[in-house]
């Protein structure tokens, strides 16, 4: 990343950058704290966005949550802190509890939902929220509102025919919609070679008329600046755009995997160096917009979030057994 | 393509397959308007196509698993026209169904002609799947499933070429692209020109051919076949062609097209063209012609005459064939 | 005789199959290298090579399309789906199309397959890894749906199951995979589809239950014979065909009927059982027929007091069972 132009022309907004650090390191710090908490019996399931923090901030921060909406999946955390869920939300869905905003309990962890914050309820059958950010777009088509839909999926849920007739419907209807794959390069423990027979992602596009970009997903400017075009393309009236962006999950694809399997320990030690928190600190420091000073701050604030949310949750009740037939139907709300 | 010998006897069959399916479906269509017909689906116009693609493969060996407008590529592919107006009619003996399914839902076990639904685009995977045991099995053979360009927006599409192109399975893909999906042009149907392009995000070739040329379809399926048979995955061939009839009997397309386009494209009607170019080339002598045309003509009464008098299914199997007997 | 888990049964089975028949083929996601997520096929690809135990592209209308296609081109595969609650998307190919052939084709075309499918909940599944999806399935001519509730059935069914010229469904519970254990005998045997299994005779209350439930039923009746109440139990294996003599002979043996199953109430198996005990046995009846089922909502949630709250366990299940002993 180093050698890259700083941001192609866009007027550089430090704050904005440094904001976009605080969210990496805050997800990626909240995430290691529920490996903990799994470890030590407190948590039943993980899933985790570990690796992928600067594909997810880039996109996110180009995002504007006032007026668009997302449809993550379960790996998003970094997209839905960006997005206003806050680290206490996160810990009370992550723990099951009767708060959380997502489902009160009723879901996994990392099925995220916000209805205030514009983040729509996701489930875990892959693809299906891809067809639902198409429908939100169709909307704010429909009724000329301001805002774009975001869909961020793993690479193995393109094989799905829901990605296909998604972005089908979305380039015939030219509607204000991203969809960000974050190619991990595994679904679980499938390799991309036995998913797709293409290198790139993004050569989808071209079935569909529209534009197919490829970003390294350790570098969050990149992803930023081509999530911004993708959205200034799609407020213009002119469509959808597939953005891909090349990342790596550090950690197993949940906490019930062995990914011992199916890759070896050395790839991952070299996908490692390529972290993007690392590599995106470093470069902030090389551009002497940070310090060692700063960052032992960031993680101090960083860690009291984490425990608080953590302290938060843990001392949240838990749902009530007599709510379990609330809310199979429309009722109004007390 | 210097390699495709196209000897006369072949152009001739694969113009007597176009005739003869051209004079089925109007056949149909006239027993549909006396009443005696309740529903009729057209291969009419796309003949050209059906017929290439079928001479191309290796007849009753390879799979193909057609769509309801696959009328000339099932009789090029060995189902009689006895069979299928037995089929038309619902009779007993409708070896497609007997008499259990809509008229041009073909499927013929026989010639290694796959059993078709109604829901579209399933039969794309089905191809994909038998292909995977050819693979598996080593037994040579190919698969061809054919559809509309509206089948090419559902996702079982998308599934099917990505899987033969992830195990390179030794399947053709055929688009018989007539421009509209019932009323749907295909420009509210893809953002794109060509549903050729669909094939560059599977990594396949993508391959566009005039679909009212059937030497030009059987040069490309033939290149398709023989690239599939050296284990080097699946095409994707779009055949550009027009259907001169509604979508189905039941249907009215003057709400959704204008009578001059379907002039325009009738010009290039493909059975006329085929026999002027048969008969300019000297392929073919005009008694030859005459005689070909009154044995079509012969064979059609036939069937009709054979399936309207054929038996219907004895309401007591209505219970049959839900499972294995 | 060997003790095995039920996971063990059905991965030992799948091998015994695959070598008995070079036609049979596995595939679907993570069942290769990884072995299947909850290891079920863990082994094959390294026995049978990646011709015959495949990863597939993550599609499920695609997995199981595929296989329709190459069960009639002479293969015999053994696709695997997951989690049962990700089975929807290949709806369209299973009942449209593979329940629909045989039919359709007037008897021409047929699809031996072998769609398998962990399902079921009690193990932190939440609304998307718990499901139990039968009835959607038992609703269909032309499919059969098999649910072993033993590691011996295990076995013999699945082994049907491949020998079987139609669709099957065979879905496996995930809290049994490694809680169940029994004796397995190492040589091949069938079980026929359709026919139930007399669990446990008594005289007072019959339990009518397949699947996970069997194991909960046979520990509550442990229960209730401490209490003088006599329980009998039946296993039903097979939920499409059903095995209406065995059903109709223990409603009519205690004249007393209770039904369990995880899935949902309405609509659920039970209803039907219900049904044809109602039609063909009701003045046999010393009681209202009893359905201890799922309560109807959409899907089990994942924080612990709600999923407890839906979760059919042995205590619920011998509390039924001694209401209607009192009747």
């Amino acid at each position: 990343m180093a050698q890259r132009e700083l941001l192609s022309g866009l007027p550089v907004d430090w704050q904005k950058l440094k904001t976009m650090y605080y969210y990496m390191v805050l997800s990626r710090k909240l995430d290691e704290r529920m490996w903990i908490l799994n470890r030590q019996g407190k948590a039943s399931f993980v899933i985790s966005c570990q690796g992928q923090e600067g594909a997810q901030v880039g996109v996110a921060l180009a995002m504007d949550p006032s007026v668009d909406w997302i449809t993550p999946y379960y790996r998003d955390l970094a997209v839905v802190l960006v997005f206003g869920m806050t680290p206490r939300e996160v810990m009370l869905g992550f723990l099951a509890k009767r708060d959380d905003p997502s489902s009160g309990g009723r879901q996994m962890p990392a099925h995220y939902g916000h209805r205030a914050k514009h983040i729509m309820t996701g489930s875990s059958p892959v693809t299906t929220q891809v067809a639902h950010a198409a429908g939100l777009a169709l909307t704010m088509k429909l009724r000329g509102l301001p805002g774009i839909a975001a869909s961020f999926l793993g690479e193995g849920s393109t094989s799905q025919g829901e990605f296909h007739e998604s972005l089908n419907f979305a380039a015939v209807h030219k509607l204000p919609l991203i969809v960000v794959v974050e190619n991990n390069g595994y679904a679980i423990s499938v390799p991309q070679i036995h998913q797709m027979a293409v290198v790139n992602v993004a050569d989808k596009a071209s079935g569909y008329g529209i534009p197919g970009v490829v970003v390294q997903g350790s570098d969050p400017l990149a992803v930023y600046e081509a999530t911004m075009a993708a959205r200034e393309r799609a407020l213009r009236g002119e469509g959808p755009t597939l953005i891909e962006a090349k990342t790596y999950r550090y950690t197993p694809h949940s906490s019930d995997d062995d990914d011992k399997t199916y890759r070896s320990r050395g790839e991952l030690m070299r996908e490692k160096a390529d972290d993007p928190i690392v590599v995106f600190r470093n470069w902030l420091m090389t551009q002497k917009q940070w310090d060692d000073q700063q960052e032992n701050t960031l993680l101090k604030k960083v860690r009291e979030v984490v425990d608080d949310a953590t302290d938060y949750a843990e001392q949240a009740p838990y749902p009530d057994p007599s709510t379990l037939m609330d809310h199979v139907y429309y009722s109004p709300r007390a | 393509m210097a390699k495709v010998k196209l000897t006369p006897e072949l152009l001739k069959e694969i113009y007597y397959y176009m005739a003869l399916s051209r004079a089925l479906d109007d056949r149909m269509w006239i027993l549909n308007r006396q009443g005696r017909a309740p529903v009729v689906y057209s291969a009419n116009g796309h003949e050209a196509t059906q017929v290439g693609a079928a001479m191309a493969l290796n007849r009753g060996e390879d799979w193909i698993v057609p769509y309801y407008r696959d009328l000339a590529m099932v009789i090029a592919y060995g189902e009689t026209p006895r069979e299928v107006m037995l089929h038309l009619l619902g009779r007993a003996d409708d070896p497609n169904s007997g008499g259990r399914q809509m008229p041009a839902h073909w499927g013929l076990k026989r010639r290694h002609i796959m059993t078709t639904g109604s829901v579209v685009a399933t039969q794309d995977v089905h191809a994909a799947g038998l292909a995977l045991a050819s693979k598996v099995l080593k037994d040579g053979r190919v698969s061809l499933a054919s559809f509309g360009e509206g089948s090419t927006s559902q996702g079982e599409f998308h599934e099917a070429l990505n899987f033969a192109s992830v195990h390179k399975l030794p399947v053709i893909f055929l688009n018989e692209n007539n421009g509209y999906a019932i009323s749907v042009p295909a420009r509210k149907q893809m953002a794109i020109m060509d549903v050729a392009a669909r094939a560059q995000g599977y990594g396949i070739p993508g391959v566009i051919v005039d679909g009212n040329d059937p030497i030009k379809v059987y040069e490309v399926t033939q290149e398709a076949a023989e690239r599939a048979r050296r284990g080097e995955g699946p095409t994707l061939i779009e055949a550009k062609t027009y259907r001169f009839v509604p979508h189905s009997s039941d249907d009215d397309d003057r709400a959704y097209r204008s009578r001059e386009e379907v002039a325009e494209w009738k010009k290039r009607d493909p059975v006329i063209t085929f026999e002027k170019r048969l008969i300019d080339e000297k392929v073919m002598t005009q008694d030859e012609l005459k005689a070909m045309q009154q044995r079509i003509k012969d064979e059609v009464n036939d069937a009709t005459d054979f399936a309207e008098k054929a038996p219907l299914p004895d309401p007591s199997t209505l219970g049959r064939y839900v499972y294995a007997e | 005789m060997a003790v095995m888990s039920y996971l063990e049964a059905i991965r030992e089975t799948l091998r015994q199959e695959l070598r008995r028949d070079s036609r049979i083929i596995i595939y679907g996601e993570d069942v290769g290298v990884r072995g299947g997520v909850f290891r079920v096929t863990e082994g094959l690809q390294k026995e049978f090579g990646e011709d015959r135990v495949i990863d597939s592209p993550l599609a499920e209308a695609a997995i199981v399309g595929t296989a329709i296609g190459a069960a009639i081109n002479g293969l015999r595969p053994i696709p695997e789906i997951q989690f049962a609650d990700f089975i929807f998307p290949a709806i369209n190919q299973i009942v449209e199309e593979a329940a629909r052939i045989r039919y359709r084709s007037n008897g021409e075309f047929g699809v031996p397959l072998v769609i398998r499918a962990p399902f079921g909940g009690g193990v932190h599944g939440a609304l998307y890894h718990s499901q139990s999806v039968e009835a959607f399935f038992a609703h269909v001519p032309g499919l059969k749906v098999v649910i072993p509730g033993t590691p011996y059935d295990a076995k013999g069914l699945l082994a049907s199951a491949v020998e079987d010229e139609d669709p099957v469904l065979y879905f496996e519970h995930k809290a049994a995979y490694r809680s169940l254990k029994g004796e397995v005998p190492e040589e091949r045997y069938l079980i026929p589809i359709g026919k139930a299994d007399l669990k446990r005779s008594g005289k007072d209350v019959s339990i009518i239950t397949y699947g996970l439930m069997v194991s909960y039923a046979l520990k509550a009746a442990e229960t209730l014979e401490k209490e003088g109440i006599s329980v009998e139990i039946l296993d039903l294996r097979s939920i499409r065909p059903l095995d209406v003599e065995m059903i109709l002979d223990t409603a009519r043996k205690t004249g007393k009927v209770l039904v369990v199953h995880e899935d949902n109430l309405t609509g659920g198996v039970g209803g039907e059982i219900s049904a044809l005990i109602a039609e063909h046995a009701l003045f046999d009846l010393d009681a209202p027929i009893r359905r201890l089922a799922g309560p109807d909502v959409p899907a089990m949630p994942y924080s612990p007091p709600l999923e407890h709250a839906f979760m059919i366990t042995s205590d619920k299940i011998t509390e039924a069972a001694r209401d209607l002993a009192k009747f």
